[in-house]
């Protein structure tokens, strides 16, 4: 390489990485409002101060949020932690299945269940509103299925079962049949080997599912709006609530959408690598 | 063809959730589509019967033309948004850079946060008031010297900025896309044209971006099958204002405050088939080469 061309090559080096720390400042002015104003008191809330950090810092907006947010926070671990365990177990027969002991007719099926991750959920709204009522009804319960958790819960677990399928299918094509076919031949089923061979080298895809339905469920507002009542609303419907009230000052909005974005955050920061991976499936891409 | 000995078993297995799938998927889309064809249009009808009626007398509704246009200014704005500055993102990162993996980290954090609590920090950074009555953005272009904007208010350019937010939390999904598919470019090909006299932009102009086509394709199908369903992010932002409606808003105010089940369907049937169009082609496609390979 040539001196010129070494010098143009540092300079565009440069130029990229400016650039790149440019749009980072952009990234992270949200996260710099949402700081700086849930610690404002209300004495600084005039527009003039608008962008300012605090002059005294308070807690007090944390404080209110966290009071009026609790009941849906609790909601929504009582939604996305059975949630996300029960959509882990039937994904994974699934992608067993679909990969290691695939039946006639399954790629048309597994085409059918991938239609079901796109769709808009709008489209089956207004059924599974009916179906539920008729549940509560036929089983003598009242706000249960319809206005409760355990229907939410029912809800993204089955509209769970494409992505889950599709993430544990990919993985499991990479183990090689001969491990399954070894342990046919010592004897074992379909289940045998599944619960000795496959499940104990699942850890990575295991993760990456529970990672991303928890996500899932843990940021819904469309099913949760429809299908939950006052008593079962998760976080992000109170949230939207709390911050839909005009009453409701700036600080408190701000605190109360940081303390509804610490669980997924906190998976973000700590798995991020899994995280990664399950949008890749997303994609269609394993 | 396998006895049925050896896949039964697997095929009891998945049966739950084929049932599953079926119910609620293919049954709940008819479902919903029989609504959509009756004149149940409150709570207690019994519903007739009305055929197509519905769909086509929605659009004498002015509310309706509203939704649909805001619908494809949001998709278009934040499609192509998301798109490029996925794109310009991973370009920029694609040869490799120091502390990359800090830069993937900050693109890509907004994909974990719910619309709902990106729509509350960006109404106030959209927030419409001017001159002494500027909050976010306004005040910030007013210290630096920038018309101030009426946002997700403007009468005709509102949807425009209601894609600002959505472009925020998506660009990073499509610059983690790009870098994959930038990396799955093998290196060798890259070297034999410039062995053949290329330069850096034939090569990526002749090599690079013929590759690229799939992942875009990928990236175009999921944010428009997100754009056209949204609705968090518009609650959250407006609620449900007039001035930023869209049919998946529209819906829900025809469910739950006209108590119009016929109408409601009748948009969310419009919603499906607005995705199912392109997204059946889209996986039929992907299928086939998945089997080839």
């Amino acid at each position: 390489m040539t001196a010129v061309a070494g010098r143009r090559a540092a300079v565009f080096g440069w130029a990229r990485f400016g650039l790149l720390i440019l749009f980072v400042l952009v990234f992270l002015i949200p996260i710099y409002v949402l700081l700086a104003t849930s610690f404002k008191p209300l004495t600084e809330a005039d527009p003039g101060q608008a962008w300012n950090l605090p002059q005294t810092w308070t807690t007090e907006a944390w404080r209110v949020a966290w009071e009026k947010l609790a009941p849906g926070l609790w909601n929504s671990v009582l939604l996305a932690v059975p949630g996300s365990l029960l959509s882990c177990a039937l994904g994974s027969m699934n992608g067993y299945v679909l990969s290691k002991w695939r039946f006639p007719g399954a790629d048309v099926l597994f085409t059918l269940f991938l239609f079901g991750m796109f769709i808009p959920y709008q489209g089956v709204m207004i059924p599974l509103v009916q179906l539920l009522v008729s549940i509560d009804q036929a089983a003598g319960l009242q706000g249960v299925f319809y206005g409760g958790i355990p229907g939410l819960v029912l809800a993204h677990v089955v509209y769970g079962i494409p992505i889950c399928t599709l993430i544990f299918r990919n993985y499991y094509v990479t183990i090689p049949d001969e491990l399954i076919e070894a342990s046919r031949v010592d004897g074992a089923g379909m289940l045998r080997a599944y619960w000795s061979v496959v499940l104990p080298v699942s850890g990575p895809a295991i993760a990456v599912v529970i990672i991303w339905q928890f996500t899932s469920l843990w940021n819904d507002f469309l099913f949760a709006v429809f299908l939950t009542g006052p008593t079962s609303w998760p976080t992000t419907v109170m949230l939207n609530n709390i911050a839909g009230a005009q009453a409701t000052p700036y600080s408190q909005q701000m605190a109360a959408a940081v303390l509804a974005s610490v669980p997924t955050m906190l998976i973000y920061v700590l798995l991020g690598r899994f995280f990664m991976r399950g949008l890749m499936a997303g994609a269609l891409k394993g | 063809m396998r006895r049925a000995r050896t896949w039964l078993p697997g095929l009891l297995l998945v049966t739950p959730s084929i049932v599953l799938i079926g119910v609620f998927v293919y049954g709940m889309l008819g479902w919903n589509f029989r609504v959509a064809m009756t004149d149940q249009h409150d709570a207690v009808s019994e519903g007739r019967f009305v055929g197509l009626e519905n769909f086509v007398e929605i659009w004498d509704l002015p509310r309706w033309h509203l939704s649909v246009n805001h619908a494809i200014m949001f998709t278009i704005v934040f499609v192509l948004g998301a798109l490029v500055l996925g794109w310009l993102l991973a370009f920029l990162m694609e040869k490799g850079i120091r502390g990359e993996g800090t830069f993937r980290a900050i693109y890509l954090f907004p994909m974990a946060i719910s619309f709902v609590a990106t729509g509350i920090v960006w109404r106030w950074l959209m927030n419409s008031g001017t001159g002494e009555r500027a909050v976010g953005l306004n005040r910030l272009f007013d210290w630096i010297g920038l018309p101030q904007w009426q946002w997700f208010r403007d009468p005709d350019w509102g949807m425009a900025a209601m894609a600002i937010p959505a472009v925020w939390q998506m660009s990073g999904y499509v610059m983690a896309l790009f870098l994959a598919g930038f990396r799955g470019v093998p290196e060798e090909l890259r070297e034999a044209a410039r062995v053949d006299g290329c330069g850096e932009w034939g090569v990526y102009r002749h090599v690079v971006l013929p590759l690229l086509r799939p992942v875009t394709l990928s990236a175009l199908i999921i944010l428009g099958h997100i754009s056209l369903k949204v609705f968090d992010l518009i609650v959250a932002v407006s609620g449900k204002q007039i001035i930023t409606d869209v049919p998946a808003v529209f819906m829900w105010v025809a469910v739950f405050d006209s108590n119009d089940p016929a109408k409601g369907a009748t948009i969310a049937s419009y919603i499906v088939l607005s995705v199912a169009v392109f997204v059946i082609p889209y996986l039929i496609w992907s299928v086939r080469k998945e089997r080839r390979s």
